[in-house]
């Protein structure tokens, strides 16, 4: 048993290497400026922006809340039906997922705009045209359909398993629908839940592709504003850094509220 | 009355997942450059698509990158794994945070951290940024999901069976191969499955990592949709989605063999 | 113990990307070239053009990887980054001014590039390398106004018609703080390379003004959208403004009266390039009669050459890709500002994209949003808590 330990030394190497010393160099990063002296200004200059802090967590959580909305319905239906229809309709929720998602993002943005087709067909009903492409509600668009499928399948990986007679011995005992979702179905697909709200969240938040295909430059979101410190208009890698830094803390935060919710520790959030 | 409920729902949402797809698919066919017309059905833009040098450069890069990636991230993170499930309580959730951290951060995070690294490795040791940064970023983003889908399988094995093989007089390397193995096989699978998808779709780390003369399919698309009309794009997403679905649809009949087998054999 | 034993493994890791490297710079014999230019900024033999790239190649034998950005200042990160490396830059003048500033390019060599006689005196000495050291130039052009002459039916003559609030929603802007201020500064009358921070703040005024109008702000994609008839106004390039119009004969260009600018992009070579002989062989191929001349074509921009001007069609020549003297006195070129102005321009730049956001609404929604959240924490564990005692 003893000798299986050095396996992981390699590991142990490799994630300090390319996974600690990076995040440490963020760090470093953060509290330096152009001549390499430590420095609190990229840190204080954050306030400026937070705006744009708000802006994106505010997006990010309406979007987790409609896919969530979206969501439970879908997996709980895919959940209570038959087998083989199960897995058709998760693997037709799954195909999407495998095409690239600039690729799907391209997509809306050819339904959405003005001469677009969705105006088009509208504009046959006697509606419109509607100004839907580069708004805040095209990017909220952009993240529910990019990440549905990320809230879908631990709500229903979670939901599949759920007795069905739990469910009918509440009925039996005389809850309606809405106790049953209230007291039996959401207590106890609440770990699908926070991995799902997780799945969505993160990534909804710290986009910056989505906002700039989708929000026409105007809904500029703080993953815009990292990666234009580093590859797009005003290069500054240092207040490029202090932003990351605030973005992970904010997360980790968030994470630690989600997961105080559940009594397993972290090494249940994924499988 | 509740099926037809639940039915439009299913529908409505499979529209809502299908549309912009199918709306690609449909205009990789029309002629007019100008997204606003249908005119005139034409194969001309696949005919341009097999013709883009860069397109078909950025394919084979990122087949490349992601085999190779999925394929070492496999066999580094199953031994990772074993290395993991053999150390003490302590220990080892300190590794499993670190495990962790290339999971829950967000994406834009992982790349810029190692744009930084190897920006930094490039000025002392004059590596350019390219196919090998790209690959360890891979390599590095893909190591959790193997060792998150081994461990599990590690922990259900009875450890009794690797001991019982190291008595009947199996070497170590021996023992490990013929029977923990053919144990965590399933976990493995996924680990490079998921591997091999994560880094074949992947373009913000690779964005941040690429550099300047290396680029892979998802970063290539993207310097398209900021460019001028070009509905080779739309091209190319058909041909994407045509591909995957044949892929899924046979992962689906050979389950579906596999299980009627399985069944007669019962 | 382990400590050093650690250590000897990052060291032979390190030593591994030595040899990495050393084998990758060592690897090819046959040199590579690496251009980095504007988006569809070269014919590539698209529609029976000559393609320009190949041509080089199948000329000399080198291999050229082509690459593309879509405004300096991304050309710029990149290269500072340090996290890419080329041999030829196609950036315009007053990045090229800042790149000579701060060291960042090589003197060329110019019996190289002996074609250069070619290019007109007019477009030699410029400001943004007064002693023309470091650059040869390109293409050169203006910026205007192009427009929909089915969704604007009054004369468009200033740049006031992108803040008529008539046009909202369908008037799309530059998505970068150069270009953006340089045109609120013309609104103004003002200089396009003012450091003066209280003409700089009027311009932010006048731009976050103009938010509430505009569609999006782009930059490339300027062009498929107003094609399209996505969009009814926007600022644009006078060379594709010729390409534009032949698409969608509805589209029409001007050049503003209060003055606009006009560009000249031109070749430049950094200096952290290896292959810097190539890189004026491939400057001196592209001031090849023939050469120049396939490109102006396709991509329409305006030529600092002479006799190619010459060899083009009639019509073009008196088009508005080569405006009279009376319009390019009213025009002024861009020269770098210093630092501290750029990053004042660029905070200035952010301020007006995120203007308007956060408004108490916002604010409030996520505060209730989280004290939601709290609560439920707080729920789950009073009752965990409860449950455990009992």
């Amino acid at each position: 048993m003893k000798g299986k330990k050095a396996l992981a030394l390699p590991y142990v190497v490799w994630s300090i290497a390319f996974v600690l010393i990076p995040l440490a160099l963020v760090l470093f990063f953060s509290f330096t400026d152009k001549e390499g002296n430590f420095t609190f200004e990229n840190i204080l200059k954050i306030g400026k922006y937070s705006s744009i802090f708000v802006k994106s967590i505010n997006l990010a959580v309406i979007a987790t809340l409609i896919c969530f909305l979206i969501g439970y319905p879908l997996a709980y239906i895919i959940s209570r039906s038959r087998e083989h229809v199960q897995r058709n309709m998760l693997l037709l929720i799954m195909l999407p997922m495998w095409m690239n998602f600039l690729l799907r993002t391209y997509g809306w943005m050819t339904l959405l705009e003005n001469e677009g087709i969705i105006n088009k067909l509208l504009s046959l009903i006697g509606l419109g045209p509607f100004q839907m492409i580069n708004t805040q509600g095209a990017v909220v668009l952009g993240m529910v359909y990019n990440y549905l499928p990320f809230m879908v399948l631990p709500l229903y990986s979670i939901l599949v398993k759920i007795d069905k007679s739990i469910i009918e011995a509440a009925q039996d005992l005389g809850a309606n629908g809405f106790k049953v979702l209230i007291r039996i179905l959401l207590p106890m697909s609440l770990p699908g839940i926070i991995s799902g709200v997780t799945m969505v969240f993160v990534p909804s938040v710290s986009t910056f592709i989505i906002s700039r295909m989708l929000g026409g430059g105007s809904n500029m979101l703080i993953g815009d504003l990292i990666e234009t410190q580093f590859l797009g208009g005003n290069y500054n890698p240092y207040l490029g850094s202090a932003l990351s830094l605030v973005l992970m803390v904010v997360m980790l935060l968030i994470m630690a509220v989600m997961n105080s919710l559940e009594e397993d520790d972290m090494e249940g959030m994924l499988v | 009355m509740k099926t037809i409920g639940k039915r439009l729902y299913l529908g409505l949402c499979f529209l809502f997942l299908y549309a912009p797809i199918a709306i690609l698919i449909i205009f990789s066919f029309i002629e007019s450059k100008n997204r606003a017309t249908f005119t005139g059905f034409t194969f001309k833009w696949y005919q341009a698509l097999f013709h883009n040098d860069l397109i078909m450069r950025s394919l084979w890069n990122t087949l490349l990158v992601a085999v190779t990636a999925s394929i070492l991230a496999t066999l580094f993170g199953t031994i990772a794994a074993v290395g993991i499930s053999g150390m003490r309580k302590r220990m080892r959730s300190a590794m499993m945070n670190v495990t962790y951290l290339p999971v829950i951060n967000p994406e834009i995070i992982t790349g810029i951290s190692t744009m930084l690294l190897f920006v930094y490795l490039k000025e002392v040791l004059h590596l350019e940024l390219g196919f090998f940064t790209v690959l360890i970023a891979h390599i590095t983003f893909c190591l959790p999901y193997v060792i998150l889908n081994v461990l599990p399988k590690l922990r259900q094995m009875d450890p009794s069976l690797y001991e019982a093989a190291l008595d009947l007089g199996c070497g170590p390397f021996k023992a490990f191969i013929k029977v923990v193995v053919p144990e965590i096989l399933p976990g493995i699978a996924s680990g490079f499955l998921m591997s091999f998808t994560f880094s074949l779709d992947d373009f913000i780390i690779t964005y941040f990592t690429s550099g300047s003369s290396f680029s892979t399919l998802p970063v290539t698309i993207y310097s398209m949709t900021r460019m001028k009309i070009n509905p080779q794009i739309n091209a190319l997403s058909t041909l994407m989605f045509l591909f995957v679905l044949v892929l899924l649809l046979l992962m689906n009949i050979r389950k579906k063999g596999h299980q009627s087998t399985a069944r007669r054999r019962a | 113990m382990k400590m050093r034993k650690t250590v000897c493994l990052l060291c032979s890791l390190l030593t591994c990307f030595a040899l990495f490297s050393d084998s990758v710079s060592a690897a090819p014999e046959t040199r590579t070239l690496r251009v980095f230019n504007w988006g569809e900024y070269i014919s590539d033999g698209s529609d029976g053009s000559m393609d320009v790239i190949q041509e080089f190649t199948r000329r000399t034998g080198i291999q050229v990887d082509y690459q593309v950005f879509s405004t300096n200042e991304e050309m710029y990160a990149k290269i500072i980054s340090g996290s890419a490396d080329y041999d030829v830059l196609i950036p315009s003048d007053y990045m090229i001014g800042k790149m000579i500033d701060e060291g960042l390019l090589a003197k060329l060599d110019f019996s190289n590039i002996p074609n250069y006689r070619y290019v007109d005196d007019a477009f030699k000495n410029l400001e943004y390398d007064p002693t023309n050291e470091y650059s040869v130039p390109y293409t050169w052009g203006t910026v205007g106004i192009i427009y929909n002459k089915t969704k604007v039916t009054e004369p468009v003559d200033s740049w006031d018609i992108l803040w008529d609030s008539n046009y909202a929603g369908q008037i799309l802007m530059f998505n970068n703080p150069r270009d953006s201020y340089g045109i609120a500064l013309k609104k103004l009358g003002y200089s396009q390379n003012t450091t003066n921070r209280d003409e700089l703040d009027q311009a932010t005024d006048e731009l976050k003004k103009q938010k509430l109008l505009i569609q999006a702000y782009v930059m490339d994609e300027i062009f498929p959208k107003m094609t399209a008839g996505e969009a009814a106004l926007a600022p644009y390039y006078a060379g594709d403004a010729v390409t534009m119009i032949g698409d969608n004969p509805d589209l029409d260009f001007v050049v503003p009266k209060e003055g606009t600018n006009r560009f000249v992009d031109a070749m430049v070579v950094p200096k952290s390039s290896p292959n810097k002989d190539l890189a004026e062989q491939f400057i001196n191929f592209m001031l090849e009669e023939d050469v120049a001349l396939a490109n102006i074509e396709y991509i329409g921009y305006s030529t600092p050459m002479s006799n190619v001007k010459a060899r083009l069609d009639e019509e073009v020549q008196n088009s508005f890709s080569y405006p009279d003297d009376e319009v390019l006195s009213r025009c002024e070129t861009f020269v770098n500002l210093d630092e501290e102005t750029t990053a004042y321009l660029q905070d200035s730049w952010t301020g007006v994209l995120s203007y308007g956001d956060s408004s108490i609404g916002d604010i409030l929604f996520l505060a209730v949003f989280f004290l939601f959240l709290i609560g439920i924490v707080i729920y789950f564990t009073v009752k965990k808590h409860r449950n455990h005692t009992i």
